[in-house]
């Protein structure tokens, strides 16, 4: 899988909302593609990742 | 002395060339959030002769704004899209604003934005910037977003930088620095990054084919 332009290795099936939490995330403040297509928060859960996808993940920090 | 739209016009159009300053002039930019980043972001887009720019915050001019934000002491107690839009027509006094006081949710961000090609997101929150980047980017199927993200403190200025993130998703910042990790906003790192995302835009309207 493609993350931020880098290969990692899935280790094993997940949901994309189980990878980002898994990877430390705070879900309510990514935005994420997949593949190209922004996800709704609602949808994080039920997307299972794949070995060929390619996630951009965006983690907000505040300020502004 | 006012001068006039004719007179602002050819100055522009011999710095930047009539073709160029015709492209940003047709052009509508919304920024969401008027703080730190949105009211530099807003005042460089008027100098470049963007010609409607939306302008939308819920917030009032604080004492505590002034260190970053484009406000002066007459502002303190207004509404800050009418602040802004102040010192937006003392720059030009023709460009075209639309005010929208109040707080944006999931819900609304379509209609908000409708209408506006381009949009800054300059909001405080990291939450609220990871709504507005979901709502704009799924509901808005023909609109860029350029967001924010990590400008705090007085760490180098050229760890700012824009990313790419896909063909209608940019994120201007360090991507790091948290208000919430001790150091707040600075005004020189928070005008970097708000250079950072006007000129994105200026590039996306005069690159657009």
């Amino acid at each position: 899988m493609k993350v931020n332009g880098e290969e990692k290795k899935l280790e094993s099936r997940m949901t994309l909302g189980q990878y980002l939490e898994q990877q430390g995330y705070d879900l309510k403040r990514v935005a994420a593609e997949l593949n190209g297509e922004i996800l709704p928060r609602s949808e994080f859960q039920n997307r299972e990742l794949s070995d060929a996808d390619t996630l951009e993940i965006v983690h907000f920090v505040g300020g502004g | 002395m006012i001068p006039s739209k004719e007179e602002i016009r050819a100055i522009c159009d011999s710095r930047f060339s009539p073709a160029v300053y015709e492209k940003l002039r047709q052009s509508s930019v919304a920024v969401a959030g008027l703080g730190g980043l949105g009211s530099n972001i807003a005042v460089m887009l008027a100098r470049t002769g963007i010609g409607r720019l939306k302008l939308i915050d819920f917030d009032r001019v604080d004492l505590s704004n002034l260190n970053r934000q484009v406000y002066d002491v007459r502002h303190l107690g207004q509404l800050k899209t009418e602040a802004l839009a102040q010192r937006l027509r003392e720059i030009n006094p023709y460009i075209d604003l639309e005010l929208y006081n109040g707080r944006i949710t999931e819900a609304q961000v379509g209609d908000v934005f409708s209408g506006y090609r381009y949009i800054c997101e300059a909001f405080d929150g990291p939450e609220d910037k990871a709504m507005l980047a979901q709502q704009v980017l799924s509901c808005l199927p023909r609109a860029y977003l350029v967001a924010g993200s990590g400008m705090a403190g007085y760490d180098d200025a050229d760890r700012i930088r824009t990313r790419k993130v896909s063909r209608r998703f940019y994120v201007c910042g360090d991507e790091q620095s948290d208000i919430a990790e001790g150091i707040g906003l600075m005004a020189p790192r928070v005008a970097v990054c708000a250079g950072h995302q006007a000129n994105k835009i200026v590039q996306l309207i005069l690159e657009e084919r």
